[in-house]
């Protein structure tokens, strides 16, 4: 078995591809993402798991990155906000919040996109209330929340 | 966050010996987390379990169903064998925490989650649990969360976990294996220690203790049960107050099986035997419900911020028992 360390240097796979980086143990995986790999998209909001601006998903799963080790997050898929897109063409989600103007100062909208792409592959977005329900974990101090309803629905409605 | 080193271990043995040398457990992090970024804890190592293998619900010849620790909250919550014969646990779990946490979190994990206490939390104030002998904030200061069953002139402290509520109403048993390897049964019941002077030792495990799976036996999962939890906000809250209720009925429709435990109102899940008594042997009708739903708050000592949490708990164990009984 590996002997306890404090410093670490860990292959990160995200959106598909690659990483080496070195981490300290207390390094988050939000903290990695966006110190070490520069993918500032996935928000720092909280850092204690309360308003969802980290979400990202690891093996297709919404979680939140700012709870997680990076040194924990080796060997497994991570999709962040700039995974999404293919090229110039938003994903589904993504366009669909734009469609609805379902953000205001924007900063916690990565990880709106993020959570409701997790909820919409879980099959949980029958209906507004279960959306609201499945959407819980992601504030959004602007008050968005009934265009972020909206958007999710008609992205749901879309990849159905 | 304080320095600390990482190491993962591959099985129980080794995980022990960790422990035994200071080292503290992480698994889902999600609480564990919040705890370093706050710095109301500061352990000189993490022993992460995950590769211990212990995830997955079965269920086992005699019909009880076994859940490992590893299992994740959101996994346990869409089980179809915790949804159909154990709805109070699935209702639990997914009235728990966030969808994303759901994902990350462990039972396990659940059952040693620590007080949200606001001084408990925050490392400038003194606190009993965290810092022994430093004193009580919580008695004279902000205690609208705290309990008002099971405290002492110690700690008042609520423990906040939504499953361990509905495993109380299960009769559900706790498996732990000691640092030397033998392994025990605990019921969830006597799992978790009232504060008296000692609010620091929260639960009856040992060091190098790890817990492998929760067991929920046969009998329970013929009864009927179901979670209501109250909160400030419609999701994404911890409870305020929630009642966790088992029933099964004889042929007559007279209660032959009933278990009533609370949360968010206790130091530790908290079993309403009273409540049970009052209702075992009779059939439910609303007045009969009510009447003995009033006992719930038995023995109930509040503070200036969380009296009424006393009316709350009686309501909200009315509310669950009648919605499981077809009454409401």
């Amino acid at each position: 078995m590996p002997e306890p360390s404090q410093n670490f240097s860990l292959t990160l796979r995200v959106n598909g591809a690659e990483h080496r980086v070195a981490v300290d143990a207390r390094t988050t995986l939000l903290d990695a993402l966006r110190d070490r790999l520069h993918l500032t998209g996935t928000k720092k909001g909280c850092a204690l798991g309360q308003c969802g601006a980290c979400t990202v998903l690891l093996d297709g799963r919404r979680v939140v990155s700012c709870l997680m080790l990076a040194v924990m997050a080796e060997g497994r898929q991570v999709t962040t906000i700039e995974g999404l897109a293919r090229g110039d063409d938003l994903h589904p989600v993504q366009a669909a919040f734009v469609e609805h103007d379902a953000f205001q100062c924007g900063y916690c909208t990565p990880g709106q996109i993020m959570s409701a792409v997790g909820a919409i592959s879980e099959g949980r977005t029958g209906s507004d209330d279960e959306i609201r329900e499945q959407m819980s974990g992601n504030l959004c101090r602007c008050g968005a929340y009934t265009n972020i309803v909206a958007a999710v629905r008609d992205a749901a409605a879309r990849e159905g | 966050m304080q320095p600390f080193t990482y190491v993962p271990v591959a099985d129980a043995a080794g995980a022990a010996a960790r422990a035994l040398a200071g080292a503290q457990f992480i698994a889902g992090g999600t609480d564990m987390l919040q705890l370093l970024q706050e710095n109301v804890v500061q352990p000189q190592e993490l022993a992460d379990l995950n590769g211990l293998g212990l995830a997955g619900i079965t269920e086992e010849g005699d019909g009880a169903l076994r859940l490992g620790a590893l299992t994740r909250l959101q996994e346990a919550a869409d089980h179809p064998l915790l949804r159909e014969r154990c709805a109070v646990a699935a209702e639990a779990l997914a009235a728990s925490a966030s969808p994303m946490v759901r994902h990350m979190a462990t039972l396990g994990g659940n059952l040693l989650q620590r007080t949200r206490c606001l001084y408990f939390r925050d490392v400038s104030t003194p606190c009993n649990k965290r810092q022994p002998g430093s004193g009580c904030s919580a008695l004279e200061g902000e205690n609208r969360h705290n309990a008002i069953l099971g405290g002492s002139e110690h700690c008042i402290a609520v423990q906040p976990s939504d499953l361990p509520v509905a495993l109380v109403a299960l009769d559900a048993e706790v498996l732990i294996q000691g640092a030397g390897g033998a392994e025990r049964w605990v019921p969830v019941e006597g799992f978790h220690r009232l504060p008296g002077d000692t609010p620091e030792i929260e639960t009856v495990m040992q060091d190098g203790d790890i817990i492998l799976a929760i067991r929920i036996p046969a009998h329970a999962t013929r009864c009927r049960s179901h979670y209501v939890k109250v909160r400030d906000r419609a999701s994404f809250a911890w409870a305020l107050c929630s009642a966790a209720v088992a029933l099964r009925l004889d042929g007559e429709g007279r209660v032959a099986e009933l278990r009533v435990a609370a949360g968010g109102v206790a130091t530790k899940p908290w079993r309403l035997i009273r409540v049970e008594q009052e209702l075992l042997g009779h059939r439910l009708d609303r007045d009969r419900v009510r009447l003995a739903a009033v006992w719930a708050s038995e023995g109930a000592v509040t503070r200036s911020g969380n009296a009424y949490k006393a009316p709350l708990l009686q309501h909200t164990v009315e509310r669950a028992i009648l919605e499981l009984g077809g009454l409401a």
